[in-house]
């Protein structure tokens, strides 16, 4: 089996066996939901209901505003109670919607199966698609239909469907391939319907040996190519990815489409799937919640909107005080402020870890050793960035790339003086876009 | 909820690679050439080593506590300059050359410049050379015989080092008048002797510096940092390649192409610079390309000083000499970023 991979990466602790065997588990129906305006990259949903309608599940909630938005759904039916600044789990706190439920979960009208899908025309897929709500499901949170927007001079050969999962801890996709593949191939299909593509690529890193067996049986019929990818941090980048399975580099600055790819996580897949095979917008998700402090650390189907704590709670609590909650992984994941905040669309995973786990490290002078430059899958010198964002010296930071960080927390993990690199780049990545504003 | 959530940016886990564990590794891939200097020069070599590491430390806990900055005593970097020093000095010398050399070191090499990581050179290397330049009769004649070794008889007589017999007699051999066919015959026969003393020179039983000696013993210490990841093939393979070609081609008597590579490589200082001097982190670039023309550079400006030049070494020269240009290799090798077309 020859694996493919990109230059540069590292190899953080996959500490994926704590939840890589067990199913899918349903989570019961929360009592209330936060829905945040913002779960997606671009212009916040505007609100459709007001404190005290009666909302079903499904029903949508707020509408679109402008091509880069999607619309979002109650995951339960109840009764809406607020419209607030509410605990969000990657801004801190945004607009949200906050339903009290009726326990009855009836389902909006609207939501009905499809028999028959098949002669829906592109345009009618991307409707559908944008109407269910779906924004990528990998933790980015890109509207979808954009992705399946390109335009005419830019045609796309190759889609990708993005299995690799390469932040340490997080199973849901592994298990979603496994339980659900039959879906994500249906997803898939219909997406390059809508692009019009006629190659598929499924890429997956080989410590996911069970999920490249089923999808390789499974896919066979549709004529797929199942890509066993090198277990290397971030593998599942984009730009690696599409680097690893097709040789092609997205130009500096540039969008895969560029380079006729088009790339969608296994959750975006399915959710795809869903929403046109079943009428079902996007309002609930697998989650891996997770962390050594976790009693049962299980992957849970939960309805968005859910609150983290209620999450951990279904998984048998915590065995020690918690001193960090992660939204995602312990890469890229954001740590939230309180366990009060919801699922949100681009929630793959919740990660506790222990008071001990969530220590500071002091950072140091950088002593110049170049592992960050060896492992920064951008080619970058995040060294020399880093420098450059502490003393302010922004423009040259730009010069240095910063703006082409896909911040995947390699060079920081590696860093024997324990620089926030990270951190740095952001900082520098907000100055400078205010500086452009400005 | 009762007790505050710990908030910062990603990742939320670190690599247990940190500087204290490179530095401490550091100190132990040293240690088979430290034992090693025990066993050829005696314990002599232990009371140097062992003042040159505690003035070292003594002086970077001694100014870090006057500029009121947080001790990093603990963290290796202070031993391994120690340790480096010594090993750049001739077995002989007395016992405050070490400690003067570590407080230039640490003091001027490293501590003025705001401590680990913000030095520009190899705070060792600026120590020996601050020795060199004031106390040159001690750092060129206090060699001391091996306990055990012999280069079939050359050193017996003379005392100097491998390096320094060759330079001597090259120097006859290409001198145009003045030079007896006695001398003449000797030189020819020196350079034989030399040649045919490779295992000698391969396990460091011949004079010279007291840690620069043994090949084979720099050479296992450096496989591990290797095996580590804390020191790549880049900078070591091409400072000793450039200086073996340039042995090669320009070493020999008269005609190219007629040096001798491997007297070149297992003599003098050249293990010692190009395992650990010269793949010092902190004075050496980050970048893949930087690193080759880094070693390039100090393996040339090597070969020139050992051909051309007064000393009979040039090791540790080229290696200061190179670490001034270090940002500017830095600069200008920036690595091809992922999707960036070069015109």
């Amino acid at each position: 089996m020859k694996k493919r991979s990109f230059k540069g990466g590292t190899h953080p602790p996959a500490k994926k066996e704590l939840t890589a065997k067990s199913p899918i588990a349903a989570m019961p129906l929360p009592e209330e939901v936060l829905l945040p305006l913002s779960q997606h990259l671009g212009a916040p949903a505007k609100p459709l209901v007001k404190p005290n309608d009666r909302v079903k599940t499904g029903q949508k909630i707020a509408e679109a505003t402008g091509f880069v938005s999607v619309p979002l759904h109650s995951s339960i039916s109840g009764t809406v109670k607020e419209i607030a600044e509410l605990p969000h789990p990657t801004l801190g706190v945004g607009l949200a919607i906050r339903i009290e439920g009726d326990g009855d979960d009836v389902w909006d009208e609207g939501t009905k199966e499809r028999a028959n899908y098949s002669g829906l025309t592109p345009k009618e897929l991307r409707e559908i698609i944008r109407e269910a709500g779906i924004a990528g499901m990998g933790g980015a949170a890109f509207p979808t239909h954009v992705k399946l927007s390109p335009p005419q001079e830019k045609p796309i050969d190759t889609f990708i469907l993005n299995g690799a999962e390469c932040e340490p801890w997080l199973t849901a996709d592994q298990r979603l391939m496994l339980e659900n593949g039959e879906g994500i191939l249906e997803g898939m299909r219909l997406i390059m319907r809508t692009l019009g593509c006629q190659k598929g690529c499924i890429g997956i890193e080989t410590n996911k040996g069970d999920a490249i067996k089923n999808l390789q049986k499974l896919s066979s019929a549709y004529g797929y190519e199942v890509i066993p990818l090198k277990v290397k941090y971030p593998q599942g980048g984009e730009k690696q990815l599409i680097k690893a399975i097709t040789g092609r580099e997205v130009p500096l600055g540039g969008l895969p489409m560029d380079v006729g790819c088009v790339v969608h996580n296994v959750g975006t897949a399915y959710a795809v799937y869903e929403a046109v095979a079943k009428g079902k917008p996007l309002i609930e998700r697998v989650v891996t919640v997770t962390g050594t402090i976790v009693k049962n650390p299980q992957n849970l189907r939960t309805r968005i909107g859910t609150h983290f704590a209620k999450l951990i709670e279904e998984c048998g609590g915590t065995t020690e005080t918690m001193g960090k909650l992660i939204n995602g992984g312990p890469m890229m994941g954001i740590a939230v402020e309180t366990d009060e905040v919801p699922v949100i669309k681009g929630t793959s995973g919740v990660l506790a870890l222990s008071q001990k786990e969530a220590r500071y490290w002091e950072p140091r002078p950088c002593i110049y050793c170049g592992r960050c430059v060896d492992t920064c899958p951008m080619g970058l010198m995040p060294n020399m960035i880093g420098n450059l964002a502490e003393k302010e010296k922004f423009a040259s930071a730009k010069e240095y790339g910063v703006l082409n960080c896909i911040e995947c927390g390699s060079c920081s993990f590696v860093c024997p003086a324990r620089r926030n690199l990270v951190h740095l780049f952001k900082y520098a990545k907000a100055k400078l876009t205010q500086m452009k504003e400005s | 909820m009762e007790s505050k959530l710990f908030l910062s940016s990603s990742p939320h886990i670190r690599d247990d690679v940190s500087i204290p564990k490179i530095m401490w590794t550091v100190n132990i891939a040293l240690l088979p050439a430290l034992l090693g200097s025990l066993w050829f020069f005696g314990l002599r070599a232990l009371w140097l080593v062992a003042v040159s590491i505690l003035t070292a430390v003594g002086t970077e806990a001694l100014l870090e506590k006057l500029m009121k900055k947080p001790l990093t005593i603990y963290d290796g970097s202070a031993v391994i300059t120690g340790i480096l020093l010594a090993f750049n000095l001739p077995a002989g010398v007395p016992l405050w050359m070490p400690a003067v050399g570590s407080v230039v070191a640490i003091g001027i090499g490293k501590q003025v410049f705001g401590g680990l990581g913000f030095n520009p050179l190899n705070p060792a290397l600026l120590g020996r050379a601050f020795l060199m330049a004031s106390w040159p009769v001690h750092m060129t004649t206090d060699w001391i015989l091996t306990r055990y070794g012999t280069m079939n008889g050359i050193d017996t007589v003379t005392r100097a080092t491998p390096l320094k017999v060759y330079q001597l007699a090259r120097d006859y051999l290409s001198a145009h008048q003045g030079v007896s066919p006695e001398q003449l015959s000797q030189a020819k026969v020196t350079l034989t002797h030399l040649s045919q003393a490779y295992r000698n020179l391969f396990c460091g039983n011949v004079s010279g510096s007291l840690g620069e000696t043994s090949f084979l013993l720099l050479f296992v210490g450096a496989f591990l940092l290797f095996l580590k990841g804390y020191i790549g093939w880049r900078i070591p393979v091409s400072f000793i390649g450039t200086a073996a070609l340039g042995a090669w081609i320009f070493g020999g008597t008269g005609r190219l192409f007629t040096g001798d590579p491997l007297f070149h490589i297992l003599a003098g200082g050249l293990a010692l610079g190009a395992f650990f001097m010269a793949t010092d982190m902190v004075t050496s670039p980050v970048t893949p390309k930087g690193k080759l023309l880094f070693g390039f550079g100090c393996g040339l400006i090597t070969i020139l000083i050992r051909l051309v030049g007064g000393y009979p070494e040039g090791v540790s020269y080229s290696i200061l000499l190179m670490n001034l240009i270090v940002p500017l290799l830095d600069r200008y090798t920036k690595p091809r970023r992922l999707g960036e077309v070069r015109r």
